[in-house]
């Protein structure tokens, strides 16, 4: 039930209501005639309402949610406390400095750790989500040329596992993109790189490990030959869970990257957003970071922290947002990044590849088929159900929804594009060893039923509030308001 | 080891299984010349001594008396609708690509659709944008990619847009060959001048942004505005704040030629709809449109369909306007939504209704109103501009504005920002905004140590 089904004439929830006041002079013109539909409810439905549909979501507060490319770890939940102190919620963007020193302190401890775990000399906390931080990073990449004249550099190589966000922001950069294939032993083809670089070379973007769960082995060397052809290297920071602490972007050679806080640094997804999409860059691309970023001036006092704005940046590319970026969600970033430590982080890496390694060999042995298995997985791996697929006539999507069934969010199914019928699994460092036995239980249970019974676990899931549902007509007959009937 | 389980007999049996020796031995196919040993951030803390730190960084920055709005507006937030929203089965959830295991947050960005269509006047809401800002530059993306036979890439953008909203804009949309022209406003009204408009139509438009209540708080003549963007075969973008259309004529009906009404698309801040301002966000920009352009529209999108047995459910649809299915020709590169700002946003408009809503509209304009009563009745303190405004305004003061900021702000009160540094010719003007949280006792109290702080 909706809950404009709940509604009734004239019912709201007092409480929250200012008192009355005198009616406004706003000319009539300017005036709505008719009350705007939204539900008229007590505070009492509408809480009972939301309650309700939240318990239709898996979560990973109720799940495990082994989905790849999206590390749905733990979030703490001091992490939510501490950012929602009172203090916090009710500064205003544009409040004076010296009522901010302490929110701002946070922000720039942020911005050093991250400039530490990942080599770079800048960091900036404004791109709102990993998209935008992607957009900060190819825009300041192509500023980068144009202030140095060089003005045809406008190709934007991109491997052809990367993800969608990829391609897309290289196009709203107004870049031309220019795909190179991956191996079989998943590694970017090489002489196909060398044969795409050169003068109209405006840089790279390559995800390591990449989204195929492998790390690239000759990074040095695509780094090396990227940079001698005059090209800059875009780090796509979706998988860095897999080398916190361990290896630097930075020291890879890359000169931009940007972290989705929302997955190595533990902020909520929440349904889909806000995420954060931090950029940190190399030296020459300083002056072009986009803007505002937190400065510490060296006399203490009520603007020892302050921003940086375009007067001291003029070559920056801009501010990307109407104030500062997802704040709020940097503070969460900033509380798991205080708890967790040096030490933390790196156990973070290590157990995110000792589970993921674990899972994978698991698997295996249960007779499903690895997309890399002279590899090692890195914080996730990829198991293709091609033969399952042949033989049983279940594809990685009936997989995906049987698995709802056994009580486990389903793995990132067909993605990446290159390999068949995948599912690509990242079980996080927070998971206990239990819970990935449990997991591999599941996955047999599902193989075993479709060797039985094809057609029951293509008819899956069974358990959920709704059962499999009919996209194309969702497409089709686009219902995307409620519309009351007119009795 | 924070929020890892592992006991030491689980790692040996898990390297086991492996056959590794040890963890560090599953890093062997990074070169070992890459590899760091430490890093150089502080060591770890517990959650005591980690909150013991945030209390004392929150209380030093303290809480003022706030009378900044400029795009950001404090509103009561009634308590259910945080509590509700960060519940972990929405706070922990992923974006609802399974549509089975997501059927809460789909119902639920449905539902906010609904309220949104019915906010704006419009047919479709996606749903949600980063903020207002970004969903402002997506729409002026969306205008030219909506008309193929418009060959005009001339987007007319007013003044009286948030000048950061235009920063924002040129930055993101930029790189893609949008020409933003320029409109000025009258002095006297703080409205943006309809001849400059006209003359500016002679050679051709993509669109028009139509910003109500524009940054000065005032609102502008937007029936007027809508007719000369559809007379000049352009598109109307409303951007709006979703707070104040409880009262005002939605954009789908602005204009006043019958068979071709309404904004084309609006978008806006939803901050105002029950996420606090938290220095600058996570926000969450709103953006609805014509029927007509849903298939230009970039973001998701939630539509009701039926599963297999022929039940009601909710999916994610017209996917194949998006990054992950159209990589480089999708509408936009973005991935997220602002998925739990939309789910304060739906719970605090359902909490609040349109009867609630309509009286913290109408509290916010009169408390602004009686502010601007009691501040003009300083000696030098005048106001500045004639057109009507709604919960903002700007005020013209006897000194330098950022000096007699900072004296308030000794005060703990945020007495509105310095207009001289977006608009050089109203050097020593202030914008203010008295929203529904303000009382007649705060109201007197800003117009009493403004007083002493002019004197």
């Amino acid at each position: 039930m909706l809950i404009f089904e709940h509604s009734h004439t004239g019912r709201f929830a007092a409480a929250q209501a200012p008192h009355e006041v005198a009616e406004t002079a706003i000319p009539k013109h300017l005036q709505r005639k008719e009350r705007a539909g939204l539900p008229e409810v007590s505070e009492l439905q509408a809480v009972r309402h939301y309650t309700r549909l939240s318990q239709k979501n898996f979560s990973i507060d109720t799940q495990f949610y082994p989905l790849g490319s999206c590390t749905m770890k733990y979030n703490p939940r001091a992490c939510n406390t501490l950012a929602m102190l009172p203090e916090f919620l009710s500064r205003h963007p544009l409040a004076p400095v010296s009522h901010g020193q302490g929110f701002m302190q946070c922000m720039y401890e942020l911005q050093d750790m991250l400039e530490d775990v990942t080599g770079m000399a800048g960091v900036t906390l404004t791109p709102m989500a990993g998209a935008q931080g992607e957009f900060a990073g190819v825009a300041m990449i192509t500023a980068y040329h144009k202030a140095r004249g060089d003005l045809e550099r406008t190709q934007i190589i991109v491997p052809d596992a990367a993800h969608g966000t990829n391609p897309a922001t290289a196009i709203m950069c107004g870049c031309e993109v220019i795909e190179i294939p991956t191996m079989k032993d998943g590694d970017v083809d090489f002489e196909a790189l060398k044969k795409v670089v050169g003068p109209k070379t405006a840089g790279i973007m390559l995800t390591n490990p990449s989204t195929l769960g492998v790390f690239e082995r000759r990074i040095k060397e695509i780094a090396e030959l990227v940079h001698d052809a005059g090209g800059l290297l875009y780090y796509d920071g979706a998988n860095l869970n897999a080398i916190l602490g361990k290896v630097r972007p930075g020291d890879m050679g890359f000169d931009v990257i940007h972290m989705n806080l929302h997955k190595t640094f533990s902020t909520p997804h929440g349904g889909g957003g806000p995420g954060s999409g931090a950029v940190g860059v190399s030296k020459r691309l300083l002056p072009f970071m986009p803007i505002p970023f937190v400065k510490k001036n060296k006399e203490a006092g009520e603007r020892q922290y302050d921003w940086v704005t375009e007067k001291e940046l003029p070559q920056s590319i801009g501010r990307l947002s109407a104030f500062m970026g997802n704040a709020g969600v940097n503070l969460r970033a900033y509380v798991y990044a205080r708890m967790l430590g040096k030490e933390g982080m790196q156990r973070v890496a290590e157990f995110a590849t000792l589970n993921a390694n674990y899972l994978m060999k698991r698997l295996a042995d249960a007779g499903f088929d690895l997309a890399f298995p002279e590899r090692r997985a890195t914080h996730e791996f990829i198991v293709t159900l091609k033969k399952q697929a042949k033989e049983l006539n279940v594809n990685a999507m009936d997989f995906a929804k049987a698995l709802l069934d056994e009580g486990f969010h389903a793995p990132t199914t067909y993605f990446p594009l290159l390999v068949p019928e995948c599912l690509l699994i990242e079980p996080t460092e927070t998971e206990a060893k239990e819970e990935l036995d449990l997991f591999v239980d599941a996955m047999v249970n599902v193989l075993r039923n479709s060797e039985k019974d094809s057609e029951q676990v293509k008819a899956a899931p069974y358990t959920t509030p709704v059962r499999r549902l009919d996209d194309v007509r969702a497409a089709k007959q686009l219902d995307v308001r409620y519309v009351p009937d007119v009795a | 080891m924070p929020f890892i389980p592992h006991t030491e007999t689980d790692i040996e049996s898990m390297l086991d299984t492996i056959a590794a020796p040890s963890i560090d031995a599953l890093f062997d196919e990074i070169p070992e010349s890459l590899r760091i040993k430490e890093l150089n951030v502080p060591t770890g803390m517990n959650e005591m001594e980690i909150t013991r730190l945030m209390h004392d960084r929150a209380k030093q920055d303290g809480q003022v008396l706030n009378f900044i709005g400029a795009g950001a507006y404090e509103h009561h937030i009634p308590a259910a609708v945080w509590q509700i929203t960060t519940r972990g089965e929405y706070y922990s959830a992923y974006t609802p690509y399974q549509a089975e295991a997501s059927q809460g947050t789909l119902q639920l960005i449905y539902e906010y659709q609904t309220m949104m269509t019915a906010l704006t006047g419009m047919d479709v809401s996606n749903a949600s944008m980063y903020d207002g800002a970004s969903a402002l530059a997506e729409s002026c993306l969306m205008s030219i990619r909506a008309q193929r036979r418009n060959k005009s890439v001339r987007i007319l953008m007013p003044l009286t847009v948030h000048p950061f909203y235009r920063q924002v804009v040129t930055n993101i949309a930029g790189g893609q060959n949008l020409e933003f022209i320029e409109i000025p406003f009258d002095k006297k009204t703080g409205l943006t001048d309809l001849d400059a408009v006209k003359a500016e139509c002679e050679k051709g438009i993509a669109a028009i942004v139509i910003p109500t209540p524009n940054f000065f708080g005032a609102l502008e003549p937007v029936d007027e505005l809508v007719d000369i963007a559809h007379a000049n075969n352009g598109l109307a973008i409303a951007v709006t704040n979703p707070m104040t259309l409880s009262l005002l004529k939605p954009p789908g009906e602005w204009g006043n030629v019958e068979e071709n009404r309404g904004a084309d698309i609006v978008c806006g801040e939803g901050q105002p709809l029950g996420v606090p301002v938290s220095s600058g966000g996570p926000y969450f920009g709103f953006m609805c449109c014509k029927q007509a352009y849903v298939r230009q529209m970039p973001g998701r999108i939630v539509g009701r369909t039926v599963d297999l047995e022929g039940k009601e459910g909710f999916t994610l649809t017209l996917q194949a306007r998006e990054q992950h299915i159209r990589r480089s020709k999708a509408t936009s590169n973005i991935c997220t939504n602002q998925g739990l700002m939309v789910t304060a946003a739906t719970i605090y408009m359902s909490i609040l209704g349109a009867q609630g809503l309509e009286r913290v509209a109408a509290s916010s304009y009169s408390n602004t109103k009686q502010l601007v009563k009691l501040l003009t009745q300083i000696d030098g303190v005048e106001p500045v501009f004639s057109g009507e405004v709604f919960h903002e305004a700007v005020v013209q003061l006897p000194k330098d504005a950022p000096t007699v900021l900072e004296a308030l702000s000794h005060k703990h009160i945020a007495g509105g920002i310095a207009l001289g540094e977006f608009y050089p010719e109203f050097k020593n003007c202030i914008l203010v905004c008295a929203t529904e949280t303000k009382t007649e006792a705060d109201l007197k109290l800003f117009a009493q140590e403004l007083k002493a702080v002019l004197s």
